[in-house]
């Protein structure tokens, strides 16, 4: 839309907001949200499709993202494999939690300024500390 | 669409009328991966292990499977839907839109057919 484009005045982006944690957390709630769509459900339908396909593609499954006990680029694999799988659960935690506060933003609630930055601080707490139990329970029973 | 007048050049370009419905759908959906998504990760805390015996065999249990493919309708539906804002959002010329607009709607079906086809194989003892 070039025809659109003149000197008037734009809507201010980004670098011009001074950062707060509400603007924080409506940022993380699309970038987990995308993030979420895009690897976590890419990742689900690897994991469910390799189990369908037999036992050898579930194992080149647990090699490439978890193990990296095959082929060079398994090793390397499986570091992004780790980091992608610990991402996502933050990512979860996060788009669960900001996700909550949107139902009560919806209701019309929680927009008080102290109220609104503690519990979108408060969402990014939950998130860490969410992800750090469900590893730490993960690594611990297997 | 005109690009004479001020009004030529603003038709067409307002509101489709489809975004409360959009938005309901986001909320709903995500009310159901309030509940899905939690199965699947204490599904995955209580596995006895991550071998092939032990995942398949949890797969299958008619319960888990539901559930799966049920993520595979709900999730992939709102992913879906926060996907198009996204790009709604950022991919702003014509031939951008139009390969988003056909990507999305075809890519969450295609990811979902292939999710659900894989449960039933696996639930009905296939392969």
């Amino acid at each position: 839309m070039a025809q659109a484009r003149s000197n008037r005045p734009i809507s201010p982006h980004l670098q011009i907001w001074r950062w707060g944690p509400a603007m924080l957390v409506s940022i993380l709630h699309r970038v987990t949200g995308n993030g979420l769509a895009f690897a976590g459900l890419g990742l689900l339908l690897w994991w469910v499709g390799a189990v369908a396909g037999g036992e050898q593609s579930y194992q080149t499954f647990v090699t490439y993202v978890w193990t990296g006990t095959g082929s060079t680029l398994s090793v390397w694999t499986s570091w992004l494999g780790k980091a992608v799988l610990i991402g996502l659960t933050l990512a979860f935690f996060q788009h669960l939690a900001t996700g909550l506060r949107h139902f009560v933003l919806d209701l019309g609630a929680g927009y008080e300024l102290q109220a609104n930055a503690r519990w979108s601080v408060l969402t990014m707490v939950f998130s860490v500390l969410a992800s750090a139990l469900f590893w730490a329970f993960l690594l611990q029973s297997h | 669409m005109g690009n004479g007048t001020s009004i030529g050049r603003v038709r067409g370009l307002g509101s489709s009328h489809q975004g409360t419905h959009h938005w309901l759908a986001s909320r709903l959906t995500a009310v159901g991966n309030l509940i899905l998504i939690p199965y699947l990760m204490i599904s995955l805390l209580l596995l006895p292990a991550y071998d092939y015996a032990s995942v398949r065999a949890w797969m299958a249990q008619p319960l888990a499977a539901t559930a799966l493919i049920l993520i595979f309708i709900n999730t992939v539906y709102h992913a879906r839907l926060g996907v198009q804002v996204m790009l709604e959002d950022y991919v702003h010329e014509a031939p951008g839109r139009i390969a988003a607009w056909v990507l999305v709607n075809f890519v969450p079906f295609a990811g979902a057919a292939f999710g659900v086809i894989s449960v039933v194989r696996i639930a009905l003892g296939g392969a």
